[in-house]
């Protein structure tokens, strides 16, 4: 059987067209980093609760073993990424840029691993049972924000879900790590998606990937051909545009249904994972494997030669960035994730998270200083934003510490993707205004429900 | 390798890339697009119209800094918007003016125009049209005289638009004989678009303007939605006139091919600041300036009424963008403006 990519049926409101920068390592395969000599673990890789440490120093870990689990319901476990001795249980920097309590293990070296037991006959067992071994495998939303999958996967009753997205978009310049995984190894996304479907009980699936990147729409629609017809795959070209792989964005485009304000993509029927979630979940699954590595893009022009890694959740940066010939004497900024959305860090002591899908240097030339300007209403930040906002508006707004106005233009349905900050002549910190602004919010309502409690 | 000394890597929020835009360069994209109108202008009124834009451009670039500098505030002048105020301004002048008229226009546009309000990007007015429009009503007779008009031979037709606009002569020909004043053919419409005829500086040469015109959309300094809304309306409405009463109006080519319709409609319902930011907006600002330019040059006391119209639906601005709110992604109905929650404090 043939699969071909369809086009995208509906278009996304607003969006930028950064330069992408994808060249450098598009093409380059995934190294498989060696083990480093010692892991930072963070214990906060996902939203919501902090995993609850179960290892103390001096303890010895073999990889696979749960070194924290999950502190509550949305919150996941976490565990050791190969064998050794736990130095420390402590408060580190993480890769997030904010400091959390994090595991840090002294290697052995010799990578001894549990026994991972694999659900060969998944598709017999119900659902609770994959649900449960992904929660139990701390499999998190690999593609940046780290919403624990289980949570996902366990909609509340009333709520159906018909429309299962795999997320390949890789929208945000210069990473390419969902890219290589498309491209080498299609199979493992492929039995992802297909246990997410046994689970939700969904009949099609769609793999969206944007159009720039012909290989993995090629590789995906291949894949999907041999697996024949009763997988029900539809591959998904959509046009290049950030914030095409946002999760609203991407259903809307291609479902044409908008997630309502507040609200969640099961409330449009529709689930969204990344592709390196949906290949998590098969290990899991399939092998019995927890997640303990990722693909990790580690490019810009700050590195001397950029590269695809395959490395071990908790790699410091430091090893990950040496791996790629190291610094070059100007680098200036290092960027946890994409340069549209990823978090500036102040140092590379840091370990690589589940949802670390890129590290990004800039050197000093590329990095913006600005000073910013007062707004001269050219429209460019309505015209780009994705959620119909005005935040040119927003903006003054927050400035003016009015942030019960900036509530009434909708800040708290911002999604931070910076398209309007990437616009903006005047070089405002519109996404900083937007952030306060939210927060503000958020603070406001919380006084108001314990005020009226 | 630099990476080992942590602590000096820039921490910032994101998103850690750029258009690369700036202010700056908007305004001196919009200065370069000034350019061949500038050019059309020193064809047709030589010395006069270079007397008259270095005035206002060295008046409005002085009367900014200096009142910055009283006012103790940063960004002077070189944001650029200065110099692009003094050509506008300079652009809406007549080519007889006095030097001095002038200066005092800039400084009144730059002053009072801009400054008083905060400076750019809080002025509610265009500047420029607010410094043209304090020298029409002070002085009245200076700013409609156009004496100077140098072209000796324009072409066969026109001969006799050498001592007023074509805008005024009609005016002057429908309130003494009744009728319009002459025969708008093709030949005459191709000269008022080559810049044949008595005008302002910079508003004479449709060419000239949209050669300009076509770079700021280039640029994406404008957008189509004004200046097609704007002289849309406009040609809608004289039309409808035309077919009404063809002894007392002219057609819809005449009033688009004269006084300031293409300028204002590219350079000034396009100037940021002072215009919607919704695309919506922008379409609405620019129909009602058509709208009301045709009031005011049928109904009106002054032939022309670009100004007016622009500087009256500025005024509107704020009203157009509370209007015209996208609808936010995810929220049902397209919104009316929900009002804000009680302040708590």
């Amino acid at each position: 059987m043939k699969v071909q990519a369809v086009r995208a049926p509906f278009a996304a409101r607003g969006g930028v067209h950064p330069p992408y920068g994808k060249d450098a390592t598009a093409s380059l395969p995934v190294e498989t980093l060696p083990l480093p000599k010692r892991l930072v673990v963070s214990l906060a890789q996902h939203l919501g609760a902090p995993s609850k440490p179960t290892v103390k120093k001096g303890d010895k870990v073999l990889k696979g073993e749960v070194i924290a689990e999950a502190g509550g319901f949305v919150s996941s476990s976490v565990h050791a990424p190969t064998s050794g001795t736990v130095k420390t249980v402590d408060e580190m920097m993480t890769a997030t840029g904010r400091p959390a309590t994090c595991v840090e293990i002294e290697a052995d070296g010799a990578d001894a691993s549990v026994d991972f037991s694999p659900l060969l006959n998944w598709n017999e067992l119900p659902s609770k049972a994959l649900v449960n071994r992904i929660a139990g495998a701390g499999i998190i939303g690999m593609g940046g924000a780290g919403f624990p999958t289980h949570v996902k996967l366990s909609p509340p009753p009333g709520k159906t879900i018909d429309t299962l997205i795999i997320n390949g978009a890789e929208c945000e310049p210069r990473l390419t790590a969902d890219h290589r995984l498309m491209v080498e190894q299609p199979g493992r996304i492929l039995a992802g998606a297909r246990i997410i479907k046994r689970i939700l009980g969904v009949k099609c699936v769609w793999i969206a990937i944007e159009d720039n990147k012909p290989e993995a729409i090629a590789s995906m629609e291949k894949i999907a051909g041999e697996a024949g017809s009763e997988d029900n795959v539809r591959i998904v070209a959509l046009p290049t545009l950030y914030p095409q792989g946002a999760e609203k964005q991407l259903i809307c485009s291609i479902t044409g249904r908008e997630v309502p304000s507040g609200g969640l993509p099961m409330d449009v029927g529709a689930l969204v994972e990344n592709v390196g979630t949906a290949a998590a979940i098969a290990d899991a699954i399939l092998e019995g494997k927890p997640l303990i590595e990722r693909i990790v893009t580690v490019t810009g022009d700050g590195v001397r030669s950029s590269k695809n890694f395959l490395a071990r959740v908790g790699t410091p940066l430091h090893d990950l960035v040496a791996a790629a010939g190291g610094l070059v004497n100007d680098a200036a900024k290092i960027i946890s994730g994409g340069p549209m959305m990823g978090i500036a860090l102040e140092g590379l002591e840091a370990g690589l998270n589940k949802t670390t899908s890129g590290l990004v240097i800039l050197r000093s030339n590329d990095v913006c200083y600005f000073s910013s300007m007062p707004c001269i209403a050219c429209g460019r930040c309505v015209e780009a934003c994705p959620m119909g906002l005005m935040p040119c508006t927003i903006s003054e707004r927050v400035e003016a510490e009015d942030y019960v106005g900036a509530e009434g233009f909708d800040v708290l349905d911002c999604i931070e993707c910076g398209c309007c900050a990437y616009e903006c002549p005047a070089h405002r910190p519109l996404v900083q205004h937007m952030r306060l602004g939210k927060a503000q919010a958020m603070a406001r309502r919380k006084r108001e429900a314990t005020k009226s409690a | 390798m630099s990476g080992d000394v942590s602590g000096h890597f820039v921490l910032s929020s994101s998103p850690h890339i750029h258009s690369g835009d700036s202010v700056r360069k908007i305004m001196f994209s919009v200065i370069i697009a000034m350019l061949p109108a500038f050019v059309a202008a020193l064809y047709f009124f030589r010395w006069d119209a270079l007397r008259l834009t270095l005035a206002c451009v060295i008046a409005c670039a002085l009367a900014e800094a200096l009142t910055r500098k009283a006012m103790k505030r940063d960004f002077g002048i070189t944001d650029l918007s200065a110099v692009v105020t003094g050509l506008l301004l300079a652009f809406n002048l007549p080519p007889s003016l006095p030097t001095w008229m002038a200066v005092v226009g800039s400084a009144f546009a730059i002053v009072i125009g801009k400054q008083v309000f905060g400076g750019i990007g809080y002025n509610p007015f265009n500047p420029a049209l607010v410094g043209r429009v304090f020298l029409l009503v002070s002085f009245p007779v200076a700013m409609t005289s156009w004496s100077r008009w140098r072209i000796p031979s324009p072409g066969p037709g026109v001969d006799a638009v050498t001592t007023a606009t074509p805008l005024g002569l009609m005016k002057t020909s429908l309130t003494t004989s009744g009728t319009v004043p002459y025969v708008f053919d093709g030949q005459t419409a191709w000269q008022f678009f080559l810049g044949a005829k008595n005008g302002c500086i910079g508003e004479v040469s449709g060419l000239a303007i949209l050669f300009g015109a076509a770079f700021l959309l280039w640029r994406r300094c404008i957008t189509w939605h004004t200046p097609v809304f704007f002289l849309g309306s406009m040609a809608v409405f004289s039309q409808i006139l035309r077919l009404c009463d063809p002894s007392h109006n002219m057609p819809a080519l005449f009033h688009l091919l004269t006084g300031g319709a293409l300028l204002g409609a590219f350079f000034m319902a396009t100037d940021m600041v002072t215009t919607p930011v919704t695309r919506v907006g922008m379409m609405l600002f620019g129909a009602g300036c058509g709208i009301l330019t045709m009031v005011i040059r049928k109904w009106g006391g002054y032939p022309e009424g670009v100004s007016f119209s622009i500087l009256i639906m500025n005024g509107l601005t704020p009203l157009i963008n509370r209007a015209t709110r996208p609808r936010v992604f995810g929220h049902a109905v397209p919104k009316e403006r929900k009002e804000a929650p009680q302040k708590s404090s």
